[in-house]
């Protein structure tokens, strides 16, 4: 029996090299988003059909947002991430820190009604560096079981007396100095202008000092719907698909505030040094095609980018896309130049107010 | 006999050598053979821990940006005097250096990088860069000062090239003044940050009384549980240490978790006093997302870290001696406090400092229950690393916290002495 063992051993270790190299004809690529529903859509509509497609497979990893794993992958020369979902302001500092790829933009296929990829994207959606996905949103919502009075415009978010009660916001600058100038009376399109003055900023500022008291803040896109749900909140701001997740899916008694919603757009970018690059760039090429955006839409209500896309979105999702007529009454863009100038310093006044 | 004597009376081993030597250099091998079985945990600590924080402490000083890419400019500016706009020769020299950097879009980014640099010191300086590396490519004529000033009127202010020439260093300290809420104006002088900014020194502060008050928290609770389980039977015993041992092997975040089920508004604490009637079902307690969560969960979790090292203690003092001090006429406060307390001292130590060292530095929980002020040091140097992406700060934030836990420990050590230190 003893003398058995070593050639057995040795046909186990042959056919697991075999196993190993059979592996590796196909690629895998990690490809790197913010976990929960968001990311299920995204395995959904485009991951599971290209996995059928190509023959490859992908690594899906979590995160939460920010530039600092890429940067460091790439400063220490080890890229493990092949593809990252990121916001629009991290794309364009990665971008210019060079230490994103460049994307092949002419290489983008067509919409499905023949426009170029160029045209058929909105605009601001196609960078040096990125190939825009998804138009999400941050709104706010609040538990229907549990105010009296229902809010309706982003006033009421700061107004205790007639909606009393804990508040959640998340915890950093962007987005609440908005929602603060917008609810003292400032139209969406001098938000940021007015937020580049000091005055602008101590308005703001004395804005959210209204309700400091009242405020649970939140960090990650999950936290939300829970506080909500939990109680612990009776309303909260949100991602507008957490918030579709927990309406449709989990059938909570929530509703959701479009006045004053803050709309943003998540693209894909590739970490230079990046090891499967072809592989990624076909994913890239193929999850971002008219029917793979249009069918992302239908699992978790964010826009898709490409014109050709909207039609093609089933039309029971079309009332909860951010970009709906009727939710698009008083939207902001998300200024993403205007965050990668005054962030660092706003963010450290935010900090500093939290902690006084 | 040969081995001990020779004419000039010296010990000598067989072979003739004096025997001191020959015991040295059996020492000497036997020392080299003992060191080399600790080389690989040497290399070990070395490439995973001493490299990696040296390298990291390194960042806090080093801010070549600014410098690796307009080196020309700033030699020109170091001649400047700062009364008045400097002289064109600075600005065409600017000029020609972005125009180098911008033609190829490797070099860009280190305009990009010089601008991240230079809005740490001035908001507004990343898109005035890019901005100006972006038309400045057309200007090929001079006179570049009014072609600058025509891009951007902060050109022509003198504050603007004094920070250009500030953030010029090769090496800086500036991120540790940032730490400690100072900045420098554009003339270099050291000021105290504005007071809406100013943060860190708060937080330094309520870290370390955080951390002295979850260490006395610890102390109070874990010294009854320990007295307790080195006391009991054995068989008790053991099964009370499960209770112990079964949280601390649970994961952190499981345990903090928890304690969020556990206290918040509509957990399970607040509906027990409410159904009790002690507390009225609109004016349930606030006890998560604040201070008090805060500290809770972190004497939870650090308590097993104090419980330890006082048992191990407490286990070995003999019951006789207290049974000794009450015969001989103490009553037992006394007993307790002359013979049992002092005897204990080295596991409170111990404990102690491995709760203030954990303490000081926890993350997870504070970020987790902490809320808007339950927030530590560590969770604005992981926002420093992960948002802000100012990983010269985060250094320096954590410099300061690595010299404060050190001094701390140069304290513990001069006071109770390390080697008193009992662990397990």
């Amino acid at each position: 029996m003893s003398a058995m063992k070593p050639s057995r051993l040795l046909i186990a270790g042959l056919a697991a090299i075999g196993l190993t190299t059979a592996a590796q004809a196909a690629d895998t690529i990690t490809v790197v988003s913010w976990g929960g529903a968001y990311t299920n859509s995204q395995v959904k509509a485009y991951h599971e059909p290209w996995i059928a497609k190509t023959g490859n497979k992908i690594n899906s990893e979590d995160y939460n947002g920010g530039l600092a794993e890429v940067r460091a992958q790439v400063e220490a020369g080890n890229v493990t991430w092949d593809l990252v979902d990121v916001e629009l302001a991290d794309a364009v500092r990665g971008c210019d820190e060079g230490i994103l790829e460049p994307m092949p933009l002419d290489e983008l296929p067509a919409g499905s009604d023949g426009t170029p990829a160029k045209d058929d994207f909105i605009a601001g959606t196609l960078h040096e560096c990125a190939v825009g996905e998804i138009v999400w949103s941050t709104v706010y919502s609040y538990d229907t079981t549990k105010v009296a009075t229902k809010p309706t415009t982003i006033a009421d978010f700061f107004d205790l007396k007639k909606i009393p009660g804990k508040r959640g916001l998340r915890k950093t600058a962007k987005v609440n100095l908005e929602w603060a100038l917008m609810a003292d009376g400032v139209p969406a399109d001098k938000v940021y202008e007015v937020l580049a003055t000091p005055a602008g900023i101590d308005r703001a500022f004395a804005k959210l000092d209204t309700i400091k008291n009242d405020v649970v803040w939140w960090e990650a896109g999950a936290q939300p719907p829970q506080l909500l749900a939990d109680g612990e909140v009776v309303m909260t701001s949100a991602y507008n698909g957490r918030l579709f997740n927990a309406i449709v899916n989990e059938k909570k008694p929530f509703d959701i505030v479009w006045d004053g919603q803050v709309w943003d757009i998540d693209l894909w970018v590739m970490p230079k040094g990046s090891k499967n690059k072809a592989a990624a760039m076909d994913f890239v090429k193929f999850a971002t095609d008219t029917d793979r955006l249009a069918d992302q839409a239908n699992y978790i209500s964010y826009g898709p980018v490409r014109k050709s896309s909207f039609a093609k979105v089933a039309p029971a999702m079309q009332p909860h896309m951010p970009t709906a007529p009727v939710n698009f009454k008083n939207p902001l863009q998300n200024d993403f130049g205007f965050w990668a100038d005054y962030g660092d310093e706003l963010n450290e006044r935010f900090n500093a107010w939290l902690a006084s | 006999m040969a081995a001990i004597t020779e004419n000039d009376g010296m010990m000598r081993a067989a072979d003739g050598t004096p025997l001191k030597q020959a015991l040295a250099r059996a020492t000497r091998m036997n020392k080299a053979r003992a060191f080399l079985l600790t080389t690989p945990l040497l290399a070990f600590i070395l490439v995973t821990f001493i490299l990696p924080i040296g390298l990291m402490l390194f960042r806090s000083i080093d801010t070549p940006e600014v410098s690796a890419a307009f080196p020309k400019t700033l030699a020109i500016l170091q001649e400047w005097d700062g009364n008045d706009l400097p002289g064109e020769d600075a600005y065409a020299s600017f000029a020609s250096e972005m125009q180098e950097l911008a033609s190829d879009r490797d070099t860009r980014s280190m305009i990009s990088r010089a601008g991240t640099r230079l809005n740490y010191i001035q908001s507004g300086f990343r898109s005035l860069m890019n901005k100006t590396s972006r038309r400045i490519q057309r200007v090929e004529e001079p006179p570049f000062k009014e072609a600058f000033i025509k891009i951007d009127k902060r050109w022509g202010e003198a504050d603007t090239w004094k920070t250009i020439r500030q953030a010029g260093s090769r090496y800086s300290t500036r991120a540790y003044l940032n730490a400690l809420d100072l900045t420098t104006s554009p003339d270099g002088e050291i000021v105290a940050q504005p007071e809406i900014k100013q943060i860190y020194v708060t937080l330094f502060e309520r870290t370390i009384w955080v951390s002295i008050g979850v260490t006395v928290a610890c102390i109070a609770l874990a010294y009854p549980i320990s007295y307790l389980l080195a006391t009991l039977p054995s068989g008790t015993s053991n099964l009370l240490m499960i209770f112990v041992l079964l949280p601390f092997w649970t994961s952190l975040l499981v345990r903090t978790t928890s304690w969020i089920v556990l206290l918040q508004t509509n957990g399970v604490i607040n509906d027990i006093l409410v159904w009790i009637g002690i507390v009225g079902d609109d004016s349930r307690i606030q006890m998560i997302y604040n201070m008090t969560g805060t500290f809770i969960a972190m004497t939870h979790i650090l308590l097993p870290f104090m419980v330890l090292p006082l048992y191990s203690v407490m286990k070995t003092i003999p019951r006789d001696h207290m049974r000794a001090a009450r015969s001989l006429g103490a009553n037992p406060m006394i007993a307790f406090m002359r013979i049992y307390l002092p005897q204990t001292v080295a596991g409170v130590g111990a404990g102690s400092i491995l709760v203030f060292i954990l303490a000081i530095g926890y993350y997870i929980t504070p970020a987790l229950v902490g809320g808007q002020d339950g927030q530590l040091i560590s969770n604005i140097i992981e926002y420093h690393m992960k948002k802000s992406l100012n990983w010269g700060l985060a250094a320096a934030l954590g410099g300061i916290l690595l010299a404060g836990v050190l001094a701390l420990y140069w304290l513990y050590n001069r006071i109770v002495g390390i080697s008193n230190m009992k662990l397990g």
